[in-house]
């Protein structure tokens, strides 16, 4: 499982129930059930890796994650996990708004847009930056957003949303393997994972 | 809800089948929704596998429209035609009959074995005809429950059914939550919309245009062969998809290479639907295809169960749900699957759902497919594993 995964999973009190958005063959669900005992639910799009998180005996929704959070009630469950897709949500406040009404706390993990290799390549190449995180070029990225660590901090910020836990990772986009970093993240960490609570 | 679609038997058969009979209600007569009674009341049903010693492997298949109790298997060593949903029952099968006990009856009102209008009115001793009553898919659901109670069968592991058998497996998870572990629901709807209600009109309308169908008193005198074949016609249009069609016959000429200028079926279309009609006719009757649309039709699951609320309606139900759809079925489409999802999902009900991309239209969910296929076993497996179903050790 992949390394963001893996600290996702490290989170999760056992016996909670988890939404995981944009869960695509649901991996990060089934350890889940199989380690922690959770009650889980995936939504994803594309109608492969949903039927296949199905076939496994998951619990998912195919759709659209904007219309489909929408039918649960307030605090259906404990955590409302989105990971390596906010890039891609077209209205990100309304989502983690979403997020937080349909669970209690909501956990959200993205490529860290300034990491140094990033500066370095628009710095020196005068280029948009790619890179196994974000490995696409401008024409067919489906990344609509580009997401600093302490930008995401500042829109939390902006949005009354406490950050709960906070941790910076180097690790490459599908690697299982990871470490944690301390030292200046926005610089050198790949990987921002952030735990939200309910805003004030 | 074509049935006929001529299965290919995949993988293992579940080899000879017997359709048998059951009979009760003979002293207390069923009460139907209309408020009339019917007894006694005969279901013609088959099954495949072994029931378990704790009788919780049981999986109740539901037919759709015009389909009947044979679902997997053969009648005989040289019977040619397997039942209709071999590809997806038996050894080793999505449905698989060596770890479950599959029960598929044919519904009351049909005319496959079960009471229906062909049967003789016990207060005459002549087919009832026109005379019997308006049943409906709860009234179907309450006659299956009494053939589970005579298995001695408490829960259903899981309710399994496409497009009217689809409505079946809803009633059944909202009538009798407590009885189903798991319902699948495939292709189909909580209510018809106008446009489905439209084409079953259009279709009644035609056998009974027929002078033949007599006010449905026609059993001494011939059949409305004619209005029930157009009748078919009008049905199996709604089960394909344009593309399909498009593929299928597009605009070829049948035995021609030329228009023929008269009202010959010129086109290959044309021909096949004419096929399929006469086809029909000699296999099910009109009576009957009045009594199963008109059940179909009345079918409203929010309004019999939550005033109108579809998620009212759903607050019954306590199983677990597999829904799926087909991109190209416009007979009921995708937005009412999501519909019943939705309902679902408020009432905190553990649903999965897929719509599965499909040009074959309605019908997809007879055909082979690989994804229905994997959905159905994965999905009944993790039922099985919930359930703590020793399916293996028990038989």
């Amino acid at each position: 499982m992949r390394y963001d995964l893996q600290v996702i999973a490290s989170w999760i009190e056992p016996g909670s129930r988890v939404l995981d958005l944009g869960c695509r063959t649901g991996s990060l669900l089934a350890h889940l059930a199989d380690e922690k005992a959770i009650v889980g639910t995936g939504i994803e799009i594309d109608e492969d890796a949903a039927g296949r998180a199905i076939a496994k005996g998951l619990s998912v929704i195919h759709g659209d994650i904007y219309e489909e959070i929408e039918d649960y009630p307030d605090n259906a469950f404990d955590y409302v996990i989105l990971s390596q897709a906010l890039m891609q949500v077209l209205d990100p406040e309304t989502l983690i708004r979403e997020m937080l009404r349909v669970g209690r706390l909501g956990i959200v993990s993205f490529p860290n847009f300034t990491h140094y290799k990033n500066r370095f390549q628009m710095f020196f190449t005068g280029r948009a930056p790619m890179s196994k995180e974000l490995p696409y070029e401008w024409y067919n990225t489906p990344n609509i957003r580009v997401i600093p660590i302490i930008d995401f901090r500042r829109f939390c910020k902006h949005l009354g949303v406490p950050i709960v836990k906070e941790l910076a990772l180097s690790t490459h986009h599908h690697d299982e393997q990871g470490k944690v970093i301390t030292f200046l993240p926005n610089l050198f960490a790949t990987f921002g994972v952030f735990m939200l609570g309910q805003a004030r | 809800m074509s049935e006929y679609v001529d299965q290919i038997e995949t993988g293992e058969s579940v080899g000879l089948v017997e359709k048998r009979f059951f009979t009760f209600g003979g002293d207390e007569p069923l009460e139907l929704e209309s408020g009339r009674r019917l007894g006694p009341v005969t279901l013609a049903y088959e099954t495949c596998g072994t029931l378990n010693a704790d009788k919780t492997n049981a999986i109740l298949v539901c037919h759709a429209l015009t389909g009947d109790s044979h679902v997997a298997g053969v009648y005989s060593g040289n019977d040619p035609k397997p039942g209709w949903w071999s590809l997806m029952v038996g050894p080793g099968k999505p449905i698989d009959t060596d770890k479950y006990f599959v029960i598929c009856s044919n519904v009351i009102g049909g005319c496959m074995g079960s009471t229906g209008p062909t049967s003789a009115d016990p207060a005459t001793g002549r087919p009832y005809g026109a005379s019997f009553p308006v049943v409906t898919i709860g009234d179907m659901v309450r006659a299956q429950r009494r053939l589970v109670d005579s298995f001695g069968i408490d829960t259903l592991l899981a309710v399994v059914g496409g497009s009217v058998g689809g409505m079946q497996v809803l009633e059944w998870s909202v009538r009798y939550p407590h009885r189903v572990h798991a319902a699948i629901p495939l292709a189909t709807t909580t209510k018809h919309s106008a446009q489905a209600i439209a084409f079953n009109e259009v279709a009644r309308q035609a056998i009974m245009a027929d002078p033949k169908w007599n006010r449905g008193d026609y059993y001494e005198t011939g059949r409305p062969e004619h209005g029930l074949a157009v009748a078919r016609m009008v049905g199996h249009i709604t089960y394909l998809s344009d593309e399909s069609m498009r593929h299928k016959f597009d605009r070829r000429l049948q035995d021609r290479v030329e228009l023929s200028f008269d009202f010959e079926a010129d086109f290959q279309v044309e021909s096949y639907l004419r096929y399929q009609g006469n086809k029909f006719v000699d296999r099910f009757d009109a009576n009957s295809f009045l009594y199963l649309t008109k059940a179909a039709d009345y079918f409203n699951l929010e309004n019999h169960y939550g005033d109108g609320s579809l998620v009212a309606a759903f607050s019954r139900a306590s199983c677990r749900y597999l829904v799926v759809s087909f991109t190209s079925d416009w007979l009921y489409p995708t937005y009412q699957s999501k519909n019943m999802v939705k309902a679902m999902k408020k009432n905190g009900l553990d649903v999965s759902f897929c719509e599965i991309e499909a040009p074959w239209g309605h019908d997809a969910f007879l055909l082979p497919n690989k994804r229905l296929s994997d959905l159905l076993a994965g999905f009944l497996n993790k039922i099985c594993l919930h359930c703590r179903i020793g399916v293996h050790d028990e038989i």
